[in-house]
């Protein structure tokens, strides 16, 4: 079979709307909502064009994107939405129901800030504050890995029965065009065949949905998906690994750049990630061990790949892009968790980059500076670069 | 002397953010002449939008503005009614805003008859996000998401919330603005849920697509349309279709309003009836 890759310059958002029509996605519900928009603009149209045998619904909002969706996925179809900030916030309910139904939807969220104030630039306080959800979350780099992501995540959440978000900075990937390889669709119908499923409302074999359900069973239900959220871990390195022999590129869930013999390691999620590395570069021309992770594989959270990661005896400092206000950054807070009972590691929290506010190299060097010199606090949220 | 708009606009915000001749600051200038005939102050007025091109209006305008979430001023607006009915609370939405995510809002305000006067600007597209079809893009027009034509049939926003139970229900378009600033004037002056729809053009999301780019083209594409109540039952069955009936379509005003009939009944229960 011919695995020849056509190189196409595409945005984020563009990347991630060839993804669905090459996994041959049936259902596709949305609501207008920037700047996720071309997402599904560029779905409507590969529909209308024929390009993609695909129902797409414009719905009144995000929450009946949603609730379609769910319905949809509900009868077996491979089913996808995208939104944004506002969007996502309003699905809230729903986004809670697709797990609970275990129906294996896939989104595109293209990470913005929420309102009030308004804004329509990225932070990922949006998609953090769906962490307990029970959605699978996935943090994209560069437009490449939206469309290898969207691919796997499909693949993944009809494994293990589980909704995954594909997640991506808004305007720097959403708008941004770089150059990404699309797959022959043979490889892509190999990789990811049809859906099929038993669970499903079937007329041949009728079935019921959404019952109540008392206190001698409800546990078990959540204890049911904790147990899928166990197995997707090793789900994930198996799809991962099959589209890495299929194309050569390996998703991992923790990108690391100089971490093995690292003193010092900043960890971010999405794109603040290439200041991160430049910062390294810039340290270690000083001869300093500095080093950098980017977390891809947020939900479930990577806790094995960490502590394997991260050197004894080194500081680590979590910059997060979200603030659980009174608590501290979501990554850090989870981070500090897992480094809790290790007194040789020690774990520092910042939050930086709200609202679109830009983490440049120099953003990172300061994170480097503070562990170094000291001047971070351990137990205190660290607010990088903001007027007091 | 010329008309003082300053009075009720912010100058530090100007310029706007609108596409030259979108149909919006016809809009906002009546809304502007309205409140300057009715003598309305402007620290007495609370002016509430939610999310889309003419959902940017208060920010304009000098005044209590509130800029609030995709579909919800009403919702905001009912709560600022509630608790100062002393005070005008003017709600101005798009359609996508106002009769999509915001529908079910609608018609409960209506329903209830509370003291709030909505302007929707309907120029039958979402603008802001790139010209996606909304809830009153007319069957078969272009769309971002309908490239080959709209499949779903549209609403007509008058008899939807007249239906709802609005008691005042009017429908003005921006070919008129002296007709509209007249009709706005009425509609202010209702004691009940107003409602005026505004015919409007966005030229450069809907027109762009459907062979009216130019604002003028769109404009006068509306005015042709637009005919007063008795001439539009005049029209043949096939014209009616084709064209929309405007000024005040229909008012009610034995109804009771809620806030009022609210306010008896805490009085009578401070009274001991
Ligand atoms: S996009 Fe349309 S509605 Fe928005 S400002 Fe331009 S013309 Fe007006």
């Amino acid at each position: 079979m011919s695995v020849r890759l056509e190189k196409v310059a595409l945005t984020g958002n563009q990347a991630l709307a060839h993804a669905v029509r090459m996994a041959k996605t049936q259902v596709v519900a949305a609501y207008p909502i920037t700047p996720q928009t071309s997402v599904v603009e560029t779905i409507a149209e590969f529909c209308a064009k024929g390009e993609m045998d695909a129902h797409f619904i414009q719905t009144e909002s995000e929450h009946s994107s949603m609730s379609a969706c769910i319905g949809a996925s509900m009868t077996g179809a491979r089913t996808f939405t995208a939104t944004s900030s506002q969007g996502l916030a309003l699905m809230h309910e729903m986004l809670h129901w697709a797990v609970g139904a275990r129906t294996p939807i896939v989104l595109g969220e293209v990470n913005r800030a929420l309102a009030a104030p308004w804004t329509i630039l990225s932070d990922q306080s949006d998609s953090m504050a769906q962490r307990d959800t029970g959605w699978m979350q996935f943090y994209c780099g560069n437009n490449q890995e939206v469309f290898d992501t969207a691919l796997l995540a499909f693949k993944l959440c009809e494994a293990v029965l589980l909704p995954a978000m594909v997640v991506l900075d808004a305007f720097v990937l959403s708008h941004s065009v770089e150059g990404v390889l699309l797959p022959h669709q043979e490889l892509v119908n190999q990789y990811l065949p049809l859906r099929e499923t038993l669970a499903k409302l079937d007329p041949d074999e009728p079935h019921a949905f959404g019952g109540m359900m008392f206190p001698d069973v409800f546990m078990e239900q959540r204890f049911k998906i904790e147990e899928s959220m166990d197995i997707a871990r090793g789900v994930i390195m198996e799809c991962a690994t099959e589209w890495d022999a299929l194309t050569g590129r390996l998703l991992k869930p923790l990108h690391c750049y100089h971490t093995e013999d690292a003193e010092y390691i900043v960890m971010c999620l999405g794109t603040a990630f290439g200041a991160a590395m430049q910062a390294v570069d810039q340290l270690r021309s000083k001869g300093i061990k500095a080093g950098a992770i980017r977390m891809w594989q947020y939900r479930p959270f990577p806790t094995q790949e960490l502590i394997d990661t991260i050197p004894d005896t080194s500081s680590l400092a979590v910059v997060d892009r979200a603030v659980s206000f009174g608590c501290g950054g979501p990554v850090g807070t989870e981070t500090k968790a897992i480094f809790s009972g290790n007194n040789q590691v020690k774990v520092y929290n910042y939050i930086a980059g709200l609202g679109g506010r830009e983490i440049r190299s120099s953003s990172f060097e300061k994170v480097f500076s503070g562990m170094m010199e000291n001047t971070a606090s351990q137990n205190k949220i660290n607010w990088l670069e903001v007027r007091q | 002397m010329p008309f003082d708009y300053m009075t009720y606009l912010r100058e530090e915000k100007l310029p706007h953010m609108w596409c030259p001749g979108c149909g919006i600051g016809i809009v906002v200038k009546a809304m502007i002449h309205t409140f300057t005939d009715l003598e309305w102050d402007p620290s007495d007025i609370a002016i509430i939008s939610g999310i889309g091109c003419t959902s940017r209006a208060p920010g304009y305008m000098d005044m209590n503005t509130l800029h609030t979430t995709h579909g919800r001023a009403l919702s905001f607006a009912t709560g600022i009614k509630m608790h100062r009915h002393d005070k005008h609370v003017v709600v101005i939405a798009g359609d996508g805003d106002m009769s999509a995510i915001g529908g079910n809002h609608l018609i409960h305000a209506a329903r209830r008859n509370i003291n709030i006067n909505v302007i929707v600007n309907n120029n039958n597209i979402y603008g802001m996000t790139g010209g996606q079809y909304s809830p009153t893009t007319p069957l078969g027009a272009k769309a971002a998401t309908a490239p080959y034509g709209n499949l779903e049939p549209s609403f007509d926003l008058v008899e939807l919330v007249k239906g709802a139970g609005a008691s005042f229900v009017a429908r003005g378009h921006v070919g008129n603005g002296r007709q509209l600033n007249t009709i706005l004037k009425k509609a202010f002056d209702h004691k009940g849920f107003s409602f005026v729809e505004v015919v409007s053009n966005c030229h450069t999301q809907f027109g762009r697509r459907n062979k009216m780019a130019d604002p003028m083209n769109m404009i006068s594409w509306i005015s042709d349309r637009a005919k007063p109540m008795k001439k539009f039952e005049a029209l043949s069955d096939e014209d009616k279709t084709r064209c929309f009936p405007v000024g005040v379509i229909h008012e009610d005003v034995s109804r009771p309003e809620y806030t009022e009939t609210y306010q008896e009944l805490i009085d009578s229960l401070n009274n001991g009836n």
